[in-house]
């Protein structure tokens, strides 16, 4: 059976078949046709986002808070160009998206026409793949094969760029069993030869650790589930990546905090001096490896990963093995067990007395000020305390505030938080929340952010009104950028240039002005009685948190440093960064 | 660690090479690669290897299975092992890439480049010139009285050898396809 409809209805009919049930975008005029398909059907919910970033980033918050791609639909020109920050975001995080965007029509390309942009040759090196589709009868196809690709390996983004003209053709459907993806099939089973050599490994260890990240969150709930069982069964410690949060959950015993530039200093220590780390799902950033020649100098090293190309991209890795996280744990699981369940437990309670001796420095220690000014960590500690039995999603900003949300913050469960990682977006929360309350209307949603990041994308409280999203933005209010400033005082002699904000809305009359709920604290004393407020409000509320101006984030890693080289607090921070250290970011 | 059992040569998993990538010795490597002969699918090569500060000391790109829809680009790039490594990796990872070969490591290959070169000249030089052509199997394909166009097929050294040799017998201009390479035997 062919079905003959037109461009646009094919677009609405993939996504149908694709089992999309929501779509964010803003409208324009060449995607016309394709709206005018969505206002005459009600089984795709539309999100009118206020501006194109805004949509994909609500698009990302939507895929991780679901495991399902996101979706966006913009218009051609400055509506796709508007969504290219959010591409390279999604690709850095490895968040499936899929873009469809409108262009002019296939005889006006190349005619500098309104609204004309190279959409494909601009998002060509930020997309796992695009298209451009020249033809109605290849549209439903490519769509479906956008979806395939968006998901397939290593999750990432896509972008099918339609001309109007196609949108209004008629053309034959291709139903999605129909169409070819077979050419893209990256292999998810590792090699069965050397997850045996990383058993043998697990085996003899005697200062093991499991260094986790975003691929196992990306995996699915199964590969989490296998790591909790792993790391039950050896009792090896675990430490994560900011990306891999809640994969092994925070109360677990065998956690030991995140690890890198804001990690804990237990599980720096530990990755510096372990003799076996296990690297699943993760990439050796720089935000992880802190310098390279001095980065766990006496570890064999396994690194588990979908993607052939994180393997020796950055750090030499002793057993490699491709495949998706949740296959391998499982081959890993079952050839373990059926050699025995070994492990060195003598050497690895030692291991376990040192760490907890590197525990007890208590690097998270801070001193609530009992007053006013409130200290940034004390609020996340409280918001943690008041909200952590709740059915809970978090999204943050870029900052400090992000370093501190994931340091006071537990998460018990995957899919619970949603930050900007591998590309550091400002702006980043407040659509991802918007994204993530779609996904769960009943949950509650919590963007941490800071003043700063926030006004980036602020124009979204809008959007959060209009679709009686209770998002929840607990902005920690330092009047400052202040990772910014942090590193200005650290680096560039205090000098604070252009790192505070002078002209700062009232926030509560800002959430009042866009028809939600204004709350300010600004003493510790009324913090909990302002948060029950907010959680009691069934709306989108701002929080203004006035915080301490001049806090640092710690505990830090300078730049150019080794994992066993962290400051811990406000001790004296100069010259701590070198002069090799100082051109890193 | 004893290393993994994987056949020498197989560059579909080529985080399973078996040369020390972390050597700092620049190797030069020829790649071909086999892609879906799609609009776009050259930027998109270039555009990694710019993109990631990767070199390219030649590059040729042609259709060469039409029903197939498949190109084949022949890519000779220099780096680290390492760098080769992440080539490699990152070149396979790609949507439109079919298959990466790595010749060099592969085993013998034949690479050859064709070239044509404009020498002007007259009396002795122009002598020399078709003489110093005979041996080189270069072929004439354009001539006046005061120029020849060689035509020739050979090693890329081979090319540079022979326009070394015409430079002081005027050579004029060079046009190079860059090299195509296949691998030897079956």
């Amino acid at each position: 059976m062919t079905r003959q409809m037109t461009g646009a209805k094919m677009v609405v009919q993939a996504l149908k078949d694709q089992g999309v049930d929501v779509v964010f975008g803003y409208p324009g005029g060449a995607v016309l046709p394709i709206y005018d398909e969505i206002f005459q059907q009600n089984d795709i919910r539309h999100i009118l986002v206020r501006h194109e970033q805004g949509a994909i980033h609500a698009a990302e918050g939507y895929a991780r808070a679901t495991g399902k791609p996101g979706v966006v639909l913009v218009t051609s020109g400055p509506g796709a160009t508007n969504v290219v920050t959010g591409i390279v975001d999604a690709l850095m995080d490895s968040i499936p998206v899929v873009v469809l965007s409108g262009q002019v029509p296939t005889f006006m390309i190349g005619s500098d026409a309104f609204q004309e942009g190279d959409t494909v040759g601009i998002t060509r090196p930020c997309t796992k793949m695009n298209w451009l589709v020249k033809e109605t009868d290849k549209l439903a196809e490519t769509i479906h094969q956008a979806f395939h690709v968006a998901t397939a390996g290593r999750p990432g983004p896509v972008l099918v760029d339609i001309p109007k003209d196609v949108q209004f053709a008629q053309g034959t459907y291709c139903p999605k069993p129909k169409a070819k993806t077979d050419h893209y099939a990256p292999r998810v089973k590792g090699d069965r030869e050397a997850i045996t050599q990383l058993v043998e490994m697990i085996e003899t260890a005697e200062k093991p650790v499991f260094y986790t990240g975003g691929g196992v969150v990306n995996s699915g709930p199964a590969a989490s589930q296998l790591l909790r069982e792993l790391a039950e069964a050896t009792g090896f410690p675990v430490t994560s990546t900011l990306m891999g949060l809640g994969a092994y959950p925070a109360s677990g015993k065998s956690w030991i905090g995140m690890l890198g530039m804001h990690g804990t200093y237990e599980a720096n220590w530990a990755m510096h001096d372990c003799d076996l780390m296990i690297n699943i799902g993760a990439r050796f950033d720089d935000r992880i490896t802190g310098r390279i020649n001095a980065f766990s100098p006496n570890s064999t090293k396994a690194h588990i990963d979908i993607d052939p190309s994180s393997i020796n991209k950055v750090i030499r890795t002793d057993i490699p093995i491709i495949g998706d996280v949740g296959h391998v744990l499982e081959d890993l699981l079952r050839i373990w067990k059926s050699r025995g369940r070994k492990v060195n437990r003598a050497a690895v309670g030692r291991w376990w007395q040192q760490i907890e001796e590197w525990r007890s420095v208590n690097c998270l220690a801070y001193k609530p000020t009992g007053g006013s000014p409130i200290r940034p960590q004390h609020a996340l500690a409280r918001l943690e305390a008041l909200t952590k039995d709740h059915d809970r999603y978090i999204t943050t900003e870029v900052g400090q505030h992000q370093m501190w949300a994931a340091q006071y913050l537990g998460f018990d469960e995957p899919n619970r938080w949603m930050t900007s990682g591998g590309l550091g977006t400002m702006g980043y929360g407040l659509p991802a929340s918007v994204g993530v309350q779609i996904a769960h209307p009943d949950a509650l949603v919590i963007n941490v952010a800071g003043e700063a990041s926030w006004l980036m994308n602020m124009q979204e409280m809008g959007t959060a009104v209009q679709y009686r999203l209770p998002v929840k933005q607990f902005i920690l209010n330092n009047e400052r950028l202040g990772m910014v400033r942090q590193w200005q005082e650290l680096l560039h002699g205090e000098r604070y240039s252009h790192s505070w904000s002078e002209a700062l809305p009232d926030f509560v009359k800002l959430a009042e002005a866009f028809g939600g709920k204004g709350i300010r604290c600004d003493n510790e004393a009324d913090l909990d009685d302002a948060i029950r407020e907010m959680l009691a409000f069934d709306g989108p509320v701002i929080f203004d948190c006035l915080v301490e101006k001049h806090e640092n984030c710690f505990p830090m890693i300078p730049s150019g440093n080794a994992h066993n080289d962290m400051i811990l607090g406000e001790v004296d921070t100069q010259g701590v960064i070198g002069s090799d250290g100082a051109v890193l970011v | 660690m004893s290393p993994l059992k994987i056949k020498k040569g197989s560059s579909k998993h080529s985080a399973y090479d078996l040369r020390d990538p972390h050597a700092e010795t620049l190797e030069t490597h020829t790649l071909a690669v086999i892609v879906d002969n799609e609009s776009g699918v050259l930027a998109r090569v270039i555009g990694l290897f710019s993109a990631r500060g990767y070199n390219i000391d030649s590059l040729t790109v042609a259709e060469v299975d039409h029903l197939g829809h498949r190109s084949r680009i022949t890519i000779v790039t220099s780096g680290t092992p390492q760098v080769i490594g992440q080539i490699k990796a990152q070149l396979e990872r790609m949507v439109i890439v079919h298959d990466v070969h790595d010749l060099t490591v592969e085993g013998p290959a034949v690479q050859r480049e064709l070239a044509l070169f404009k020498v002007r000249g007259q009396g002795e030089h122009r002598i020399e010139a078709l003489r110093l052509a005979e041996i080189f199997r270069a072929n004439v394909v354009d001539s006046t009285l005061e120029s020849f166009v060689f035509e020739m097929t050979g090693t890329p050294e081979k090319v540079d050898a022979f326009a070394e040799l015409m430079r002081p017998l005027g050579l004029v201009e060079v046009a190079r396809t860059g090299v195509a390479a296949l691998a030897r035997g079956l």
